[in-house]
């Protein structure tokens, strides 16, 4: 009987019985996981095309375990599509930091993350970046942010200030663009930008996330064909509502949402 | 003149026959704004030469700031 073991084609006996299969191949796992569920330990029988992952607590996979290891809790037919995607991600800030950390977290295989400016203090409250990351380019603090907990999403990391003319050539070849940016203006010229170079292509903007209302006002909007939009679509911070990582945070990961969603054919709204 | 916006039928003044109009006549901030009409993108410096028919298809998306 076909089975996959921490991400590896594997044969057992149909009659076998996952702790049986985990004594086989890994009598020192801790944790056991069958089709992304944590299984307490027992006596379920194995079932034909299974994903079993056994884990060792306290223990530094290889290389190639961790891989496996680390996408345990997702399907492993999901996992595969994401790998393959190249994402793009224009500004790498209070949206695009978010933005790109779920998307490696979940596995996708490339980012392209472009941003010209230099981490500073008052972007702490909401941006994923660390105090000893200070002065440093963001998109160079993002990648290594990445690497530390997902090694195997390369980044692609573009110090620029993205324009309406150079955004057709740094994010060629990416299925999917995310708006990141702050100003409502360079969003609107960006926008309108990356869906001239880039039609095939679907744009995940976001619009409308300062200030201290409720996170569930924050919707996914299909503005287009390929264009979505998250946010209020009101909620201005030109109006000194202020910006907090909590509701900034939610728009990003619905952003990031709709990009899995969409790398794995789920219909967003 | 009948154009449909974001979905919806609405009724316009005939003089409000450029994208420029459009976006003044709703109080719509046009630089912060993407639009397209029929499906098709338009730029910003093409906003006061684009031309509305009765019947066109208009999306605008009007951003504001914050990330």
């Amino acid at each position: 009987m076909k089975v996959h073991i921490n991400g590896k084609a594997g044969t057992v006996e149909p009659d076998q019985t996952i702790d049986e299969v985990r004594m086989q191949y890994c009598p020192e796992a801790d944790i056991t996981i069958r089709n992304c569920i944590i299984s307490p330990p027992g006596h379920t029988r194995v079932a034909e095309g299974d994903a079993l992952y056994f884990i060792r607590k306290g223990v530094a996979p290889d290389a190639d375990n961790l891989e496996k290891l680390l996408y345990a809790r997702q399907p492993d037919a999901l996992t595969g599509r994401l790998k393959s995607a190249r994402v793009g991600i224009v500004g790498a800030g209070g949206l695009g930091s978010v933005v790109a950390e779920n998307l490696a977290r979940a596995g996708v295989g490339k980012l392209v993350i472009a941003d010209f400016d230099l981490i500073e203090p008052s972007n702490l409250n909401r941006q994923r970046f660390t105090v000893a990351q200070l002065g440093t380019p963001k998109v160079d603090a993002l990648a290594e942010n990445i690497r530390s907990f997902n090694p195997f999403t390369a980044v692609d990391a573009v110090h620029e200030r993205i324009t309406a003319e150079n955004c057709r050539q740094i994010f060629s070849g990416c299925g999917i663009i995310a708006e990141c940016l702050d100003s409502a203006s360079e969003k609107a010229a960006i926008v309108t930008a990356l869906r001239n170079h880039h039609p095939e292509s679907f744009i995940v903007a976001a619009s409308g996330l300062a200030g201290l209302g409720n996170g569930s006002s924050i919707k996914t909007v299909k503005a287009t064909a390929r264009l979505y939009i998250v946010g209020d679509m009101t909620s201005d911070a030109d109006q000194g509502l202020g910006l907090f990582a909590s509701r900034v945070g939610i728009a990003a990961s619905m952003q990031a949402h709709v990009i899995i969603q969409l790398l794995t054919g789920v219909e967003p709204c | 003149m009948l154009i449909r916006i974001n979905g919806r039928e609405e009724t316009v003044p005939d003089t409000t026959d450029t994208i420029t109009a459009l976006l003044e006549f709703l109080n719509i901030q046009a630089r912060q704004t993407a639009v397209e009409v029929n499906g098709a993108v338009i730029e910003h410096n093409s906003f006061a030469a684009t031309k509305l028919h009765n019947g066109d298809t208009i999306e605008i998306v009007s951003f504001v700031g914050g990330g």
